[in-house]
This record gives structure tokens, C-alpha cells and sequence, in this order.
């Protein structure tokens, strides 16, 4: 429908004025993860005790005003250890998403334009990755080759690429249908020039989404392979690790074995919150 | 007793996503009389739809009807709760929908389809309403009425299944049914047999209706009143005679003189002496696997021959499915054909656009109808026709920003628009862009398949005017593919005349009110004029008819 008409009212919302429309709940969104970002650059900075000192007299510790979130199975500080654990979780997770979600990306849309034989061959290797269960597929590597923070970040990363490629190569064959790829095909474009500037332009909204849910899922797989021994190795520990060590306080209710939980919820539910109200363009600029 | 429908100023507005109010409607009045089919005219945009909807108490997400009255048989629309209203739709006011196909779910049977509004509002039996719908079919021509309720949606032809969505509006027994562009999307051939079934079972019913349609000459055979909207407001009002013959306002008569698109001047033949630019010979294209002869298991085009002289136009003319965009794609070297020559400009061309080098392709460009999906959503106007300058010329960005001002100026674009992406453009400038990228390539010859069937009249008129000034002004040939007669006529020197996948007929300007081939005499024969009693008056053979229509 077009908008021939004068304007009569110009009740304007909050937040339009830059062109796009922002809602709240992104916001907070956004805003929580931006804590734990620079939670994670500056923990060093801002712990109150070393993440390895024993300063609680008391195994278990309640919330004091000495021990915000109480301490942990051997009287550890339980919030140095959960700002630092931060460091851990958020930049295995954001590397191992990157890789897998650029790997996933370019692959898909390598196989959707150019089709036949590249496109089956591709298909079916990832379909074959993809039917060894993630969780299983960590534990054995980890235990073949020992767990470092390198090795985590690649196994996490092959496991979620053929969801990304599948994911990808689904929005590149919609738009590898439409008739502006025919034309600049039938103008002579490289699959290079087809792919970077007809296809991506046009699917990096719902990639951009699905990189957050995938950032959740390898953030919990993460948190999953610590909390069964095989991640982040003590002293250190991220947060999947923290809510293990500290499993045996949960029959006393105890802080320790809480706050590392209310963390990962935190953090993969604002990523959710941000990646389902990411900003958008408003398309109406008739004033 | 008053008329069956007022309307009085009735006002719809939008909420857009900046939080931005416009009004769509402004103050729209009027009354359509029992059993008086009233036609809403005007091209898109104008609101033709929205109003009609309003008769039904409905407006769409982010419309809201937000003054006068919508009165239907006594009842204002307006004040009725959402479950008054629900019981008012598909009993009293019913709708046909513009697209049947999409209308329809695939996933059941057309009778238990038609048949769901009686049962929704429990209106009679099940097999009352069965016999009464087999009497529907029988009433709107249909074939095998007795058994075609128990087929699928897939499993009848495009104007079949309007009809049956017909039935299922008027099995509740409306008082009025709201037409929304319903034979916009079909051939020719089968909006004539859509048309007269429309026609004889509203004025057998008595039932008032309203009729949506840009289409003029459509709208002519079955209104009793038209209404000239634009921009949300009544632009004319007046029985079909009286807007047709004697039209007062500016607007009606811009479309009125859009619908004959004046005659194109012949080319000086004496000056320029036929140079061939395009030579096709026996060219086959399909779809499929190769079978052992070598021919693809579905043959769209076969043993096409055609030829394009430098300057001049061929048009391409045929229903739906009668290969004629296969055949464009084809020598566009999109599918490869799988038999035949095509020679342009001397050298024969490669098949597949693979194998072409770069100034052939260059010279030959090709325009789709839907400049929707032609052109790229994420990219600017300015993006979009820069890429063939540097693909093609290689030139630099100064050059180049010179050269698209240069093409905007030729299709007649503001050059500000340059910045905004397709999604910001209307439909006719839409397709200015997309000329605007052949055009960028200095091409010979453009094949134009379809480029004013999604535009409005007025806007395809305009967009025709544009296209032989630019050949005036550039020397180019055309091969311009379309279902439609009068914008084939307007344009071209030859008209080949195609019919499952085969070439019927060539004609030249001078023949084209005489065709000889049977199949082109149906064709031309069923082209609706501006005149009231055409579609009464018009007499097919039935023996053509029937063989040379899947209705």
C-alpha cells in the first residue's frame, strides 16, 4: 500500500529518531550481556580475593558481607570465582561460535549456488557429522586428546558447524531462486561475487539470529562438558564447572551451587531476549 | 426500504512502523442498491480492497477504521461485537478472494471446502448443503459438477477453481459478495468463461455484489455502477455507460485513454533495410532428464523459429504454460535449449550463457516481470546499476556516477531515488530500475518477458511510452513477451502467436486485426473491449473453445 497521503499525526515512539526501532526487552537484553562482556575483560581488576585462595573459614558459606555469594566447597570466594569463570564461558563460546557460524555461513552458500556434485558431496559429509551426538562426540575427543582451551574451542566449533550450514544453505537456496541471481548469473558473476554480494546481504538478519542461538547452545554444551569434568581444568573453572565442584552444597541451599546456574541462565537468556528483538529498520521515511 | 449497503464518509487509517498515522480512506460515500453489482476501479494503493473489506467489518493488521458508518441491510458494521460481525460474514457479506489457488487448502476436498460456511454457522444438513453446492457448480458452468467436489484443489484448472471459490461464497445465500480482482491472475480465454458464470448467477440471484479490478474493460461487462477511486477518495461515480462514454474527471480518462495505447508509428521501412540482429532455428527447450533421443522428457518450447531484424520489435503472445518464457530463457542462454541455432548479430551463440563471452551477453539483456524479485531487496538503486557499468565497461567511480544519472534520467526517475533500496520504490518505478540495468549494459536487444503485467494500466501505458522512446532514441530491438493483445499491438512490428510450446502464427501489423490461425482468431476474439455489451454479444465457436481451452 502506498503513502500518498498528507501525514496527520506525528505520534512518534521512542527511539526512532536514528532510524531504527529498538524494544525495551532487547535492550535489557543487550545490556545484560554487555555486563558480562566487560565482566570478562575486566575480572582480573575487580575480584576480591585470587580465584585460588581458600579465605572462608567455613565450607558452604551463606552470603555475608564479606563473601557476596558465599564460598564455596573449600571456602573459595564464590565471586571472584563466577567473574572469572565469565572469562571462560563467554570467550570459549564466542571463538567456537565464530568458527563455526563463518565455516557453517560460507560453506552453505558455496553449496546452494553452486549446486550438483559440490553441493550432495557437502550435504552428506556434514548430515554424517551431524548424526554423531554432540555430547558424545566432545567427550570422546576430549578424551583422546586432553583438554585444553584450543581443543574445546575446535570441537565446539565442528560440532554446531553443520547446523550452521544446514541453516544457511536453506535461506541461500530461497534467495539462489530468485530472478537478480539469474540476471547477474546470466551477467557472467563469479560464484565469489554471487555469494558476498547478491546472497548474504539478503540472509544476514536471520544468520545474525542464528549465531545467538547457537552461541546459547555451545555456552550450555560448554557448561555441560565442564560440569562432567572435561572442560575448563581446576583451578580454573567456568561456570559449568563451578555448578559441579559445588554440587554437593545443593541439599544446603547453599550460594555456591546457585549463582554459577542464575549465571549461564542469564547470560543464554538475554541472548535470546537481544537476538529475538534485534533492532529494526524502519522502512517508512515519508517524513 | 433504503439501499442494501451505505457507506457514509468512511475513513481507514494505517499505522506504519515509525508509530506514524496516515489516513488510507478519506470520506468515502456511497450506497449500492439490491441485486446492483457496483465495480471499485483505481490502481493500487487507491484502496480499492480496503473499502471493500469495511464491508465486511474488517480491516487489515495495522488499519483500523477509524470514522463514518458501514451500514449492510441495516446493520452497521462498526457497532457490531467482533461475534456479531463473525456471523454476519459468509452468511450475509461474502468475499471472493483475488487468488483462488492460494484461497484454497490443498489438504482437502473442494466440497467439504465449499460446503464449511454452512457448517460453521449451521445453516442446513451436510447433504443439503451438498446438493445445494452440486446446484452452484452446475449454476457457474463448471464441468462434471456432481463429482468435481470430491477433487483436490490441485487437481482443477486456475479458472475452475475461481468459480468454486465463488460457490463457496455464495452457498450461504449473501445478500451482497465482495469480488476482489478475482480474474486478474487468469488467461484471457478463461476470465471470458469466469466472467459470464460470475455474471449469470448474480443476476439470477438477485445478489448485489462489489468488484474490485484495475481492469476496465473487465469491469465493463459486469458492473451496473463504477466508482473511480484514487488515493482513498471517489474520484468519479456513474453507471457504466455514463463513465465509459462520458467521463468527466481527468483521472477516469487518463485510464480510460491508458487502456488503447496509442499505435506505435510504423518503422521506416524504405530507410533502414532489414539487418537480422537475432536468427533462431528450430530451437527445442524443456525441463527434465535427456531421454535417449537426446530431448528433455518435457518439451516447453518446440521447433520454434524466429527472427529479429536491428530496430525492429517482435512480440511473443500466448497463455499461460504455452512456453513462451521458457523461450525467452532459452535464448537468454538461462536453460540451455536442448536442439537449435540461435545466431545473433552474425556469430552463432553458445547455448548455455556459460558458454557466451562477455560482450555477447552484454548485448543481449533480459527484463523479468516481477522487478520484485528482479532486484536485489538489500542493495540501492544506485548499487544495483552500477554493477553491470563496472562488470561491462569497467569504469571508475566517477564515471560511473555520471552514467547512472545519465539511465535515471532515461527512465524518467528523479535521480534522488538513487539511495533508496526496491522495497522504497512503487511498482512502476520498480520496473524502471529494472530497464534502467539493461539498459546499463549497452545492450542490442532486450527481451522483455512480461514487464507490464504486474503494473496498473496506467502505469504499464507509461511504461510502454517509455520504452519506444528509448528505442527511438537508442536503436534498440525488443522481443517483448506478454498474454496481453492490446500492449503486444501497442509496441511491435511482427507478433508470433504460440500454443503448447509451438509457434501458430506470425503476423505483421498490417494483419493483425485478421489472424488466420483458428487458435489466434480465439485469442484475439477474447480480449475484452470498453463496451458494456461485448461480453452478451460475444459469440466463440464451441468447437474452438473447447479445443483450445483447459478450462
Amino acid at each position: 500500500m502506498t503513502m500518498t497521503h498528507s501525514e496527520t499525526k506525528s505520534a512518534r515512539l521512542s527511539g526512532t529518531r536514528i532510524g531504527y526501532r529498538f524494544n525495551i526487552v532487547g535492550m535489557v537484553g543487550l545490556s545484560i550481556i554487555l555486563f558480562w562482556a566487560l565482566v570478562a575483560i575486566f575480572a582480573p581488576l575487580i575480584i576480591p580475593y585470587p580465584v585460588g585462595e581458600i579465605a572462608d573459614l567455613d565450607y558452604f558459606g551463606p552470603m555475608s558481607p564479606d563473601f557476596w555469594l558465599g564460598s564455596d566447597y573449600l571456602g573459595r570466594d564464590m565471586l571472584s570465582r563466577i567473574l572469572m569463570g565469565a572469562r571462560y564461558t563467554v570467550g570459549i563460546s564466542l571463538a567456537a561460535v565464530t568458527i563455526a557460524c563463518f565455516s557453517g555461513v560460507v560453506l552453505g552458500m558455496i553449496a546452494a549456488v553452486a549446486g550438483g556434485w559440490l553441493d550432495t558431496l557437502l550435504s552428506r559429509f556434514l548430515d554424517a557429522l551431524n548424526s554423531i551426538p554432540s555430547k558424545l562426540f566432545g567427550l570422546v575427543v576430549v578424551a583422546a586428546v586432553g583438554s585444553s582451551i584450543p581443543v574445546l574451542i575446535l570441537t565446539l566449533s565442528v560440532i554446531y558447524i553443520p547446523g550452521a550450514y544446514r541453516f544457511a544453505r536453506a535461506l541461500a537456496v530461497n534467495i539462489n531462486a530468485m530472478d537478480f541471481i539469474t540476471v547477474a548469473r546470466i551477467r557472467g558473476e563469479s560464484t565469489l561475487y554471487l555469494i558476498r554480494s547478491e546472497i548474504l546481504p539478503n540472509i544476514v538478519g536471520p544468520v545474525l539470529a542464528d549465531l545467538g542461538i547457537r552461541f546459547v547452545f555451545i555456552v550450555l554444551l560448554l557448561s555441560g562438558l565442564s560440569f562432567l569434568g572435561l572442560g575448563v581444568q581446576p583451578p580454573f573453572a567456568d561456570w559449568g564447572a563451578l555448578v559441579r565442584e559445588n554440587i554437593g552444597g545443593l541439599p544446603f541451599g547453599a550460594a555456591a551451587v546457585m549463582a554459577p546456574s542464575f549465571a549461564i541462565a542469564s547470560l543464554t537468556i538475554s541472548v535470546n531476549l537481544l537476538i529475538d528483538n534485534l533492532p529494526r529498520k524502519i522502512r517508512d521515511r515519508s517524513e | 426500504m433504503g439501499n442494501l449497503v451505505e457507506i457514509r464518509d468512511l475513513k481507514v487509517e494505517a499505522t506504519t512502523d515509525s508509530g506514524r498515522r496516515v489516513e488510507i480512506i478519506n470520506g468515502v460515500s456511497f450506497d449500492i442498491a439490491e441485486g446492483e453489482i457496483v465495480a471499485l476501479i483505481g490502481e493500487s494503493g487507491s484502496g480499492k480492497t480496503t473499502i471493500a473489506l469495511t464491508l465486511m467489518g474488517y480491516a487489515r493488521p495495522g488499519c483500523r477504521i477509524s470514522g463514518g458508518s458501514v451500514s449492510v441491510a441495516g446493520k452497521d458494521m462498526m457497532t457490531l461485537s467482533e461475534k456479531q460481525r463473525a456471523r454476519v460474514r459468509g452468511t450475509e457479506v461474502t468475499y471472493v478472494p483475488q487468488s483462488a489457488a492460494a484461497a484454497f487448502n490443498p489438504a482437502a476436498t473442494i466440497m467439504d471446502q465449499v460446503i464449511e460456511v454452512t457448517r460453521i454457522h449451521g445453516l442446513m444438513a451436510a447433504d443439503e448443503a451438498r446438493s445445494r453446492a452440486v446446484d452452484l457448480f452446475r449454476a457457474l458452468s463448471l464441468p462434471e459438477p456432481e463429482t468435481i467436489g470430491s477433487r483436490y484443489p490441485h487437481q482443477v484448472s486456475g479458472g475452475q477453481l475461481q468459480r468454486l471459490s465463488a460457490a463457496m461464497a455464495l452457498i450461504g445465500d449473501p445478500n451482497l459478495v465482495i469480488f476482489d480482482e478475482p480474474t486478474t491472475a487468469l488467461d484471457v480465454t478463461t476470465q471470458i468463461e469466469v466472467l459470464r458464470a460470475f455474471k449469470s448467477v448474480m443476476k439470477k440471484g438477485g445478489i448485489a455484489g462489489v468488484y474490485v479490478s484495475h481492469d476496465l474493460a473487465v469491469v465493463a461487462q459486469i458492473a451496473d455502477r463504477i466508482i473511480v477511486l484514487k488515493g482513498g477518495e471517489v474520484q468519479e461515480v456513474g453507471t457504466t455507460e455514463e463513465i465509459l462514454s462520458n467521463a468527466k474527471h481527468p483521472y477516469t480518462r487518463e485510464l480510460l485513454s491508458a487502456f488503447e495505447p496509442k499505435p506505435r508509428e510504423a518503422a521506416d521501412t524504405a530507410e533502414t533495410a532489414p539487418a537480422p540482429l537475432l536468427k533462431i532455428e528450430n530451437l527445442v527447450a524443456g525441463y527434465g532428464p535427456s531421454q535417449t533421443d537426446g530431448l528433455p522428457l518435457v518439451r516447453a518450447v518446440e521447433d520454434v523459429s524466429l527472427n529479429v531484424e536491428k530496430g525492429r520489435n517482435l512480440g511473443i503472445i500466448g497463455e499461460s504454460g504455452c512456453g513462451k518464457s521458457t523461450l525467452a530463457r532459452a535464448i537468454a542462454g538461462i536453460l540451455p535449449a536442448a536442439v537449435g541455432k540461435i545466431v545473433f548479430d552474425g556469430r552463432e551463440l553458445g547455448r548455455s550463457a556459460r558458454e557466451r563471452t562477455r560482450d555477447q551477453l552484454r548485448e543481449m539483456q533480459i527484463v523479468f516481470q516481477y522487478a520484485d524479485t528482479a532486484l536485489n531487496p538489500a542493495k540501492s538503486v544506485e548499487d544495483i546499476l552500477a554493477r553491470p557499468l563496472t562488470f561491462y565497461h569497467g569504469m571508475n567511480a566517477k564515471a560511473r556516477n555520471a552514467r547512472i544519472d545519465e539511465l535515471l534520467d532515461m527512465v524518467r526517475l528523479p535521480r534522488n531515488l538513487r539511495h533508496r533500496r526496491p522495497g522504497e520504490l512503487s511498482g512502476g518505478q520498480k520496473q524502471r530500475v529494472n530497464f534502467a540495468r539493461a539498459l546499463a549494459a549497452d545492450p542490442k536487444l532486450i527481451l522483455c518477458d512480461e514487464i507490464t503485467s504486474a503494473l496498473d494500466t496506467v502505469v504499464a501505458a507509461a511504461v510502454i511510452e517509455l520504452l519506444k522512446e528509448l528505442q527511438r532514441e537508442l536503436g534498440l530491438s525488443y522481443i517483448f513477451i506478454s498474454h496481453d493483445l492490446s500492449v503486444v499491438e501497442a509496441i511491435c512490428d511482427e507478433i508470433v502467436v504460440m500454443y503448447g510450446g509451438k509457434k501458430v502464427e506470425d503476423i505483421t501489423r498490417a494483419k493483425v486485426k485478421t489472424p488466420h490461425h483458428p487458435y489466434s482468431k480465439l485469442l484475439f476474439s477474447s480480449v475484452p473491449k470498453l463496451d458494456p455489451t461485448w461480453l452478451d454479444g460475444l459469440e466463440q465457436d464451441p468447437e474452438l473453445v473447447r479445443a483450445y481451452c483447459r478450462r
